[in-house]
């Protein structure tokens, strides 16, 4: 297939972390099982577990985050860890350093894992192609790709409401078309066997085959709500209303924003959620947001105890190793 | 200079023939097929016993990146590249630093071929605007005068449909032939990938095929207003294919290439965002594959090129839609070609045809054709002989080749140009 298993090593343990598609359901589901595990480290006075401790990790974030790469830094953090966070759009590469001599030039100082984001999609496959053995690289976001921890995460909080997917009816609305989030989302609730996954979208923001990736497609939010377990509603950025996407705010929130009055639609026990950060107003009513259907809170204190879960798993299997290895033609 | 090729099989593209004949050549002339003519006394003799010899081939659309992009190539390594692998006549866009929109450039490309190359022809292709800018016309009669083949604006946008029009209308009265590489730059956009079930998957920023079939409708339309002669290159959608079908059926003065490597691969073969198959416009579906191949078969598409665009390491090196277009094709160009014919695409005649004759015709060029009386550019193949594909042992001095590790049959045993050996293996 497409996806070779880069992500693997030789027994099927997490070696990288880059996107939902090229796992199974039994590493998601780990996933899900040693996030749970985390949660009570939240709850202790001190914090802390020792998983990480001597590794150090590098938070290369080449576009700006504000909730991704704090709970990254948090879950490192309770991990252990020895942190290097970089604004990379603020340093190297804007003098001309290329992404790979970047990325080498950090390897030189012994990290052991890197967290990154940037903008073009298939980045994490092409770090984690160039970095030495022993070394793991986890996608934070690359480009529309995929963004896989948020979909753990988001997994984690419909499993926390719902046990299980099997019966689930899932819609996802907004800007499917230049979301890696939706991507990654799709791709997990697919894996863990939800029974209808739903995408809602004006056609200017819905990609292309879309349901080649196994969801049905709705331009119509009133009717892609029906009945559905679980409403994500994606962020509409602001610049989406140039270059004629869309009309106006005005319209979108007119067909696509999530109302107290168009929740009616979906089951009476469906919880909202919202990757963040949300545009009230413009994709999602504040009563929705701050209703008691909404669960977007707890997905940001999920994300921590997700990502402790992936950081944990990747050096669970490569904690055996040496270490870092010295580059084979250096 | 003489020379007697003894018992070889010789494709004959006009007649769409092969044919067991000993060729002679004299003075840079074929002056025999078959039977010597009186007096010829051979002052070399090369055995082709089971071998073929084919016209060289011509690619009608070749980068070399001189001037302008060393760490690239340059003409010495690109005409290497190209007599080592049957090519013996190569057209280059004008989009070279400085563009060829000038006799200087031109000059100066003939020097370097002459100083520097390895004997293959080298056609320069001139720019339709000065400085590719898309505003003011090109100094097309001098450039023309120069040896410029043809008029591009290669991949630059034109500013308007009426810069275009008068272009188009100024080419015609000097008897010129304009290229058009048909994209929509709007509809480009950022775009990488197709846009497709592949594209949404990956996230990547995708090229529709109205990127290129809503600007050559613009195309035919400003030909059947101009009659200007007009060359589509690189096509790569279905519809495109129906579109100069149907134009070339109302009778309008035009001709068509695509790239060959879009007649095997579409854009399944980016796999995992690999670099190499970054191209533009972008490798598309099975579909339209397979339409430029039937296209190819039924005269729609009337040549072939490499659409070569070396680059060095550090362009591919990236992540998929930072890296640069295009696919190093001098090294694969033949050998891809044979493999159509192994795939019964078109006959051998029929299909090297497409890589000489009708590029000669076209763009007016010397050679093409096996004929007492033509221009001695031959080459003698094995088409026995099996390799793997290398990117290591390519002789341009781009490595980013799409066909690593394909198996190939066929290789070039000598290279004839104006009747001398330029290469022999």
């Amino acid at each position: 297939m497409s996806n070779s298993n880069i992500q693997l090593d030789d027994n099927g343990k997490l070696r990288h972390f880059l996107s939902i598609e090229g796992l199974d359901q039994a590493i998601l589901t780990e996933i899900l099982d040693t996030a749970e595990s985390f949660t009570s480290v939240a709850d202790r006075t001190v914090k802390k577990v020792p998983i990480l401790r001597g590794k150090t990790v590098a938070n290369l974030f080449f576009e700006a985050s504000t909730r991704t790469r704090s709970t990254f830094e948090l879950a490192e953090q309770r991990l252990s860890a020895d942190i290097l966070s970089l604004n990379v759009d603020t340093s190297a590469t804007v003098k001309g350093e290329s992404l790979l001599d970047t990325l080498q030039n950090l390897e030189a100082m012994q990290i052991d894992m890197f967290v990154i984001r940037h903008q073009d999609s298939g980045s994490a496959h092409f770090f984690a192609q160039h970095v030495r053995p022993g070394v793991s690289v986890l996608n934070a976001g690359d480009g529309q790709h995929e963004h896989p921890t948020q979909a753990m995460l988001d997994m984690y909080t419909i499993r926390h409401h719902k046990q299980d997917f099997t019966g689930l009816r899932v819609a996802i609305v907004g800007d499917i078309l230049h979301s890696r989030v939706a991507r990654s989302q799709i791709h997990a609730l697919n894996l863990l066997n939800t029974a209808e996954v739903r995408v809602i979208a004006p056609r200017t923001l819905m990609p292309v085959a879309v349901e080649s990736l196994g969801v049905s497609v709705y331009d119509d939010l009133e009717k892609g709500l029906a009945d559905v377990d679980v409403v994500i509603m994606l962020r509409l950025q602001r610049e989406r209303m140039r270059g004629a996407l869309l009309p106006s705010e005005k319209e979108y929130f007119r067909m696509y924003g999530l109302s107290q009055e168009r929740l009616q639609r979906a089951r009476p026990d469906a919880i909202v959620m919202h990757p963040g950060p949300a545009n009230r107003g413009v994709e999602i009513e504040s009563s929705v947001m701050d209703g008691k259907q909404s669960v977007i809170l707890q997905q940001v204190s999920f994300g921590i105890s997700v990502r402790m879960a992936v950081m944990s798993m990747i050096v669970g299997q490569s904690g055996q190793s040496p270490g870092p290895q010295p580059r084979a033609d250096a | 200079m003489s020379l007697h090729i003894r018992n070889g099989r010789v494709v004959e593209v006009a007649e769409s023939n092969i044919r067991a004949l000993d060729v002679y050549l004299q003075n840079g002339k074929i002056v025999g097929l078959g039977s010597a003519p009186n007096g010829f006394r051979a002052e070399q003799v090369i055995d082709a016993e089971n071998r073929l010899i084919l016209p060289g081939l011509i690619d009608c659309q070749a980068r070399l990146r001189d001037p302008g992009e060393p760490e690239k190539a340059n003409i010495a390594s690109e005409t290497e590249a190209a007599v080592k692998n049957g090519i013996t006549g190569l057209c280059f866009p004008p989009d070279t630093q400085p563009p060829i929109d000038n006799s200087a450039t031109v000059e100066l490309i003939h020097h370097r071929n002459e100083m520097f190359g390895h004997q293959a022809r080298v056609f320069p292709i001139g720019a339709l605007t000065r400085g590719l800018g898309g505003e003011q016309l090109s100094n097309m009669a001098s450039l023309s005068a120069n040896g410029c083949v043809a008029f591009s604006n290669a991949k630059h946008p034109l500013a308007s449909n009426l810069v275009q029009r008068r272009a188009m209308d100024y080419a015609r009265g000097q008897q010129a032939l304009v290229i058009i590489q048909p994209l929509d730059h709007d509809l480009l956009g950022n775009g990488c990938a197709h846009e497709g079930a592949i594209a949404t998957r990956l996230g990547l920023p995708s090229i529709p095929e109205a990127a290129e079939t809503a600007a050559l409708s613009k195309d035919i339309e400003l030909v059947a207003q101009t009659g200007a002669r007009t060359h589509f290159g690189q096509l790569s959608c279905a519809r495109s294919v129906d579109m100069v079908r149907r134009a070339k059926a109302k009778g309008l003065p035009i001709s068509a290439d695509c790239a060959i490597h879009q007649l095997f691969l579409t854009d399944h073969d980016i796999g995992l965002f690999d670099s190499n198959m970054f191209t533009i416009p972008p490798l598309r579906s099975q579909a339209d594959r397979d339409a430029l191949r039937e296209g190819l078969a039924d005269g729609t598409i009337d040549c072939l090129c490499s659409d070569h665009q070396p680059h060095e390491v550090d362009a591919k090196l990236k992540p998929f839609p930072s890296a640069e277009p295009g696919i190093s094709g001098l090294d694969t160009l033949l050998a891809l070609a044979l493999r159509l014919v192994a795939e019964d695409v078109l006959p051998l005649p029929d299909l090297i045809a497409k890589l000489t004759m009708n590029p000669a015709s076209i763009f007016g060029l010397p050679g093409g054709k096996i004929g007492v009386g033509e221009t001695a550019d031959l080459i003698i193949v094995d088409p026995d002989s099996h390799w793997i594909c290398d990117a290591a042992a390519f002789i341009s001095k781009g490595k980013n080749t799409a066909f690593q590790g394909w198996d190939f049959a066929g290789s070039v045993t000598h290279t004839l140009i104006d009747g001398k050996i330029v290469y022999q293996s």
